[in-house]
């Protein structure tokens, strides 16, 4: 089998590597040798710890992308970033108002955008970062939470900012806000809350945790099973 | 793309589609029917690899001894600690702390801010970054039994149901009893759960539930609250203090048998230092990337046991650790994504499990251990697909969700999903995925109370470390909920007892060292060290010109 398998060269932290066709860039530094403590983690595409910068072969642009979701093509030159150099002000969320004046604040450096386009292009979630970034200028907290909502915190959008923003950490605060100060609140989470704290269950439970294993078993098997 | 004699198959799944469309409008769920008690036995007895005759292995050592427990778990415990106590002069402390927290997942993270709030001095130490960890990674949601036709005793039954009744009862009851008060707790800290317009929770079903009760997150939902929960321990730097890249590896007692610090050790700098602590949380989750039984995970990469091993040479009960959660839809295409999540909110949608000619064969929503036999049955008695590398799997037909809830569902509940397969160009809204159970989770671990302390004082766990509370088997959405619930209790519990007045006395790592003579009367080769702290992907023929040790994450 190992006859069939293309090799590919590939430049890894500036070094030359033969590894296999196929590979992730995260697979190609693990094939080259290297065990890996930093630019790793959940390698699923969650975590957003395996930021990673690269040039294809004969491309100048310089691309970003996570390690464990890339694939390595013939003559890339990669290097991994270990880590992401960003303020984060430090705040008591129950202290803020859900408005521009929030970000004025804490983050006056969001200002500086000057709608490149470049966090866009940088992110490997697809997000629209300068979108988001531009609804946050304009004080629309909830339309900024909603757009960044899938960002994995890789910073790469920070890292390619001329205007030196940290993008992710303000959507952070944008959707810590919404959840916090402007989401509607649930009347039934509240009521079941006064619910269990009244004690109106305590029989019903202490009943549960007094049978036996055939009891509940049968209990169980009968419940009726009402999901849509 | 699929290959061309994939997509043939992929024609039967289109071709049984508008049938099983009808069945989905007509029943809803209950496409097949769900299997009885029996049924359920049999199938586990026949195809789930838990039930293999040569899964388990007795354990020859420390307090369970004699136990059966899956084979990688008895290597991780019969292997030699490193020779610390040589090394090490204990009186000279580097931290000092009240409380220490190993591993910063939710459950980890969860317990800081808590113990930060009591007002205690708080450590919190983990070996990768803050916040990467399974956590992280879970997609579908998180249970709680806070709607109108829902109740705590509904979802206290859902649970030891799953668990086929080994649950510990105390734990379930704090479980479903905190349920709503812990989302209540994480909306406040600002986590964005998926509402209706009048504000209500959007619910959905899961695996074993009996109602509509997994609250989400779209699929980030393990995301959506982790990075929350990140981002406020990074709010409390005077309270809480944060050391990355750095692995605890083994615990400290004193000399009346009381926890008093650990052992840790910086990646990096290669470097190890003492932290005396008056109570410590294990937070470090459970055992993925010891690939059991050769399984692909969905497991993060610091998914080790280290905490089991640590826990269990200081002394604490091991619970359930005959029994692994292979979370019956893992990925097995494309090659890049072997073992990856697919969510069970997949399924909660609608989409349906189907053979490789379109027929189902399972109801969709049973119990995951069920669920998953019934796929490996599947694909034992060739009626799966085999892809190019010679995996097998069935199909999760995705396409059905959007003629069942109408275009654009998927790209608004499932965008995580999407936008992985869309990577390697095959869009779920058109073709199905073709899934494999994968090694997703540990149901057992460190005996723990309804106080998440164990039978060591001083030491608690809280989260997929620990066991007990599910059994031997977890349903969806409980395990988000568990590092909540048990990651505050053991942070509140821990901090309680530093403010009662703990008095450490000498610190000592003779239980290490007891331990490691154990292990050496067992003859085995000095060369399987444990924890084993990060995993090693490095080919074998480079691995043997590597000289250092360090692959099993530190030196002697």
């Amino acid at each position: 089998m190992d006859a069939e398998i293309k090799m590919l060269k590939v430049h890894l932290a500036g070094e030359l590597f033969e590894v296999p066709e196929g590979s992730t860039i995260m697979m190609a530094f693990e094939y080259a040798g290297f065990q890996l403590k930093r630019g790793v983690g959940c390698r699923e595409g969650y975590c957003g710890a395996c930021a990673t910068v690269y040039r294809e072969k004969g491309d100048y642009k310089l691309q970003g992308g996570l390690a464990c979701q890339t694939v390595v093509t013939d003559g890339m030159t990669i290097a991994q970033i270990p880590f992401v150099p960003a303020e984060k002000p430090i705040y008591d969320l129950t202290q803020l108002s859900p408005d521009v004046s929030t970000f004025t604040e804490l983050f006056p450096s969001v200002f500086r955008c000057v709608s490149c386009n470049t966090c866009t292009k940088a992110c490997p979630q697809d997000i629209q970062v300068m979108d988001y970034i531009q609804a946050i200028i304009r004080g629309d907290i909830a339309r900024a939470a909603d757009l960044s909502f899938d960002c994995i915190r890789c910073g790469l959008c920070a890292m390619r900012c001329p205007a030196e923003i940290v993008q992710y950490n303000n959507a952070t605060l944008a959707r810590r806000l919404y959840g916090h100060y402007l989401a509607k609140k649930s009347p039934e989470l509240e009521k079941r809350i006064i619910e269990i704290e009244d004690g109106k269950y305590d029989k019903q439970i202490n009943d549960l945790n007094e049978m036996g294993k055939e009891e509940l078993s049968k209990i169980y098997f009968n419940r009726e099973i009402k999901i849509s | 793309m699929y290959p061309d004699y994939m997509l043939e198959s992929i024609k039967q799944v289109e071709k049984t589609r508008p049938k099983r469309l009808e069945l989905a409008k007509k029943f809803g769920k209950r496409v097949f029917k769900p299997m009885n008690k029996q049924e359920r036995q049999d199938i586990l007895n026949t195809y789930h690899p838990d039930y293999k005759i040569d899964a388990l292995r007795e354990l020859h050592i420390g307090i369970n001894k004699g136990d059966k427990m899956i084979n990688e778990v008895v290597d991780l415990m019969e292997s030699y600690p490193r020779n610390l106590s040589k090394i090490f002069d204990l009186s000279k402390v580097d931290y000092e702390t009240d409380v220490l927290v190993i591993g910063a997942g939710s459950a980890g993270l969860s317990a800081s801010l808590e113990s930060a709030k009591a007002g205690v001095k708080t450590m919190l130490v983990t070996k990768l970054r803050l916040g990467d960890s399974n956590s992280m990674m879970a997609q579908g949601g998180i249970q709680a039994a806070d709607q109108s036709d829902d109740d705590p005793r509904l979802h206290y039954l859902d649970v030891i149901g799953g668990g086929h009744f080994d649950n510990k009862k105390n734990l379930v009851e704090a479980l479903v009893m905190d349920g709503p008060k812990s989302i209540k707790w994480l909306e406040e800290l600002g986590v964005m759960f998926d509402k209706n317009e009048d504000g209500s929770m959007m619910v959905k079903s899961g695996g074993g539930t009996c109602r509509n009760r997994m609250h989400s997150t779209r699929d980030y939902t393990g995301a959506g609250i982790c990075r929350v929960l990140r981002d406020e321990v990074q709010n409390n730097p005077d309270k809480i203090n944060i050391l990355e890249y750095t692995a605890a590896t083994e615990l400290i007692k004193d000399d009346k048998g009381q926890i008093a610090g650990a052992i840790i050790y910086h990646l990096d700098l290669k470097e190890y230092f003492i932290v005396k602590a008056k109570s410590v949380i294990i937070a470090t989750g459970g055992f993925g990337r010891l690939h059991i039984r050769n399984f692909e995970t969905t497991n993060h990469y610091g998914a080790t046991a280290d905490g089991l091993v640590m826990g269990y040479r200081a002394g604490a009960n091991l619970l359930y650790l005959d029994s692994v959660q292979y979370h019956p839809t893992g990925a097995v295409f494309p090659e890049q994504i072997v073992g990856f999540l697919c969510t069970e909110k997949i399924r909660g949608l609608g989409a349906q499990p189907v053979d490789k000619d379109g027929e189902l064969f399972v109801y969709p929503l049973e119990p995951r251990d069920i669920e998953a036999s019934a796929f490996i049955r599947a694909c034992e008695t060739d009626n799966g697909v085999t892809t190019p590398t010679g995996l097998k799997g069935i199909w999760l037909d995705t396409p059905l969700i959007e003629e069942l809830s109408g275009e654009g569902t998927i790209e608004k509940n499932l965008p995580a999903m999407l936008r992985q397969y869309n990577r390697f160009n095959i869009d779920i809204r058109k073709y199905p995925m073709l899934v494999y159970p994968t090694l997703h989770y540990q149901n057992g671990g460190l005996e723990i109370n309804e106080k998440a302390e164990t039978s060591i004082p001083g030491l608690y766990v809280a989260g997929e470390a620990s066991g007990g509370l599910h059994g031997r088997n977890r349903l969806m959405g409980n395990s988000q909920l568990d590092i909540i619930v048990f990651g505050r209790r053991s942070g509140i519990n821990a901090a309680k007892r530093v403010k009662d007045g703990v008095t450490l006395g000498k610190l000592s790592l003779k239980h290490v060292d007891d331990y490691a003579k154990e292990v050496e009367k067992l003859g085995i080769d000095k060369k399987q060290v444990s924890p084993m702290i990060l995993p090693d992907y490095i080919p074998e023929h480079i691995k043997a010109k590597q000289l250092t040790t360090n692959y099993q994450g530190t030196l002697f």
